[in-house]
């Protein structure tokens, strides 16, 4: 369930962008004002908000943003405008580029968004980027990470509940042989984490732990420090349990020496409007200090209650 | 007694793609008793004599007579289903039957629009309760499974944009793979699959004119039979492909597998025929009855549905 907070009665957009408007006016930037508006409007309103600022002012709002505001504020309020399936293209994009690589973004959102949001995802690349995600995720990764993740953004997977017990059996086995030899890379485990449904993808695991004693991440442990492995844990999360994945990146963004604002962000960001509450229930219970607590002890200013409004904390 | 043409004319109305139900009803309808018996005797191809005195009916040549039958029945349910059912549907049945239909699968991928693919993996998911890479990848256990899976994962960027540098120095990762003595067949070179199963069409459009300018031979050429080869025929030079499989159709030795390509071909790309004036030469000569019309009928041109109204 999503965190966000819209008042019971949302000004029309063009009154929202004429308030935004004049909280670019002026020598300062009043802050307080984009955040009251921007992170309390749906993804459909912030899209009108856009639609009928540039429409009055001849500008796009999200540059207007780049220009008044600065740094992770700046960069929160702008992931947050964004509507979701840019948002995820930008994203992805970034992920790809040298500077700001990360095969980890990639598959948190290959794995993290329902079918047909990735697909939103994937025309929306091909509308800001002229080009397809996948082949630009095909051209900065190799080997494994290739082999993994090409298939992770390009799946379409069906989305029923439906499962097949039989399958669940045989497909735990597959993966069971393969982990014990130590072929994490293999074509059959990598058919089955990226072309099964969720539900029966889930129903394979329940089986493999049932039937085999450990989880299946526990068993991919064995190398401690091997990335690809790390990856391929963190993907088969994201699509069973992806509150316990999100909670285990903002619990390590958080208690980072200084705090990894980056990882932050984009999942406050990217979570607010789909399962927040989940992921906050997720994080109390396993750091024992609610999800506010944390960000307001680890972060400041205008950041911190950009961060605090996307998560449900205070009034509307 | 029936006369020699009848029977000459009942094995002809059996003797091509589709079956003369006119000519079926003129010879069968009226004749007699003895008529039919002379017509049994006179087609072997159907009836053998048994000892105890009749003439028996060849049983697997009747299924196939009903395979014949069917020609048309099959083809106008295949036009009138919604295109993404219909290539949902094509591509079930192609990873049922296994090998020697993976070109219809590449067909599909390949030919059609980034939607239209789109469109087929959304009605699959409707008609089949899976996805369409996790079938596929199931079923296949060899070297296409790679390639397969990725083209029908594409969703391939359409517009203008084509980076020639790119298309360039792919077009010489091709060669590479395609020419070197080294172990890796190209099916399984990680490139190959990357650069068919992502870039765009313009792109590997523009990759095939570098390749041909540089190589001097096409890239089609240097490769053998195979899905390899349909894949880059399918995504560069459609319309080729198209022409081929119609005419391997046509052959006298085609097996049922190219036959089925007339129904599939022509029913989908009826258009882009019909644009082009492209008649397959035997068509005449080989199809018979309604579905000789009905395929005449998709791709000739409008003037003859006006003519028989």
């Amino acid at each position: 369930m999503a965190t966000l907070k819209v008042p019971a009665h949302v000004p029309a957009p063009s009154e929202d962008a004429e308030q935004l408007r004049k909280a670019f006016e002026g020598w300062g930037t009043n802050e307080q004002l984009i955040i009251d508006i921007l992170a309390h409007r749906n993804a459909a309103q912030r899209n009108s908000i856009r639609k009928t600022y540039h429409e009055a002012y001849g500008k796009d709002l999200l540059k207007s943003l780049d220009e008044e505001l600065t740094s992770d504020f700046e960069r929160a309020v702008v992931l947050f405008t964004l509507d979701p399936a840019e948002r995820d293209a930008y994203l992805a994009n970034e992920s790809t580029k040298r500077f700001t690589s990360s095969n980890w973004v990639i598959m948190e959102i290959a794995c993290t968004r329902s079918s047909h949001e990735l697909f939103n995802v994937r025309k929306a690349y091909h509308a800001r980027y002229k080009k397809s995600l996948e082949e630009d995720v095909a051209h900065h990764t190799k080997g494994d990470y290739r082999k993994l993740l090409v298939p992770l953004v390009s799946a379409f997977r069906y989305e029923g509940e439906e499962v097949n017990l039989t399958l669940a059996k045989s497909e735990a086995k597959i993966l069971r042989d393969k982990i014990s030899d130590k072929q994490y890379s293999d074509e059959e485990v990598i058919r089955i984490v990226t072309t099964r449904s969720k539900a029966q993808l889930n129903a394979t695991l329940n089986h493999y732990n049932n039937a085999f004693g450990n989880a299946i991440n526990k068993d991919l442990k064995a190398d401690a420090d091997d990335e690809f492995l790390k990856l391929l844990r963190a993907a088969i999360k994201c699509l069973t349990v992806p509150e316990k994945y999100f909670e285990k990146v903002l619990r390590q963004a958080i208690n980072k020496m200084g705090t990894d604002e980056w990882a932050l962000t984009r999942v406050v960001t990217t979570r607010a409007e789909v399962d927040m509450v989940r992921i906050k229930e997720e994080y109390q219970r396993r750091n024992s200090v609610t999800l506010e607590k944390a960000i307001a002890g680890d972060t400041s200013g205008d950041y911190e209650k950009m961060l605090l409004a996307l998560i449900g904390a205070g009034e509307v | 007694m029936a006369l020699p043409s009848g029977i000459e004319a009942l094995d002809k109305a059996f003797s091509g793609i589709g079956v003369d139900e006119k000519s079926l009803i003129d010879i069968i309808a009226k004749s007699n008793d003895e008529h039919r018996t002379s017509l049994r005797k006179g087609c072997p191809k159907l009836f053998v004599e048994d000892d105890n005195g009749f003439e028996r009916s060849d049983q697997s040549c009747i299924e196939n007579l009903k395979h014949q039958f069917n020609r048309f029945r099959d083809a106008v349910v295949l036009s009138l289903l919604h295109p993404w059912e219909r290539d949902a549907r094509l591509i079930e049945e192609a990873i049922r039957k296994g090998p020697k239909s993976y070109s219809v699968i590449v067909e599909i991928a390949c030919t059609r629009s980034s939607n239209q693919l789109l469109g087929a993996r959304k009605a699959y998911h409707s008609l089949f309760d899976h996805s369409i890479e996790e079938d596929l990848a199931a079923h296949i256990k060899d070297g296409e499974r790679k390639l397969l899976v990725a083209l029908v994962s594409a969703y391939r960027y359409e517009g203008p944009n084509v980076k020639e540098a790119a298309a360039k120095s792919e077009a010489e990762i091709l060669y590479n793979a395609l020419n070197n003595a080294d172990e890796t067949k190209p099916l399984d070179h990680e490139d190959v699959v990357m650069i068919l199963a992502t870039r765009s069409k313009l792109h590997l459009q523009a990759l095939y004119q570098h390749y041909n300018k540089t190589y001097d031979k096409t890239l089609t050429q240097d490769l053998e039979e195979g899905i390899l080869k349909d894949t880059v025929e399918c995504l560069c030079t459609p319309e080729a492909y198209f022409h081929r499989v119609l005419d391997a159709a046509l052959e006298q030795d085609a097996d049922e597998e190219s036959k089925g390509a007339l129904s599939r071909v022509i029913v989908t790309q009826n258009e882009l025929l019909r644009k082009e004036g492209y008649v397959p030469n035997k068509i005449q000569d080989t199809l018979l009855g309604f579905y000789k019309d009905f395929m005449l009928g998709l791709i000739a041109s409008g003037d003859i549905q006006e003519n028989n109204s």
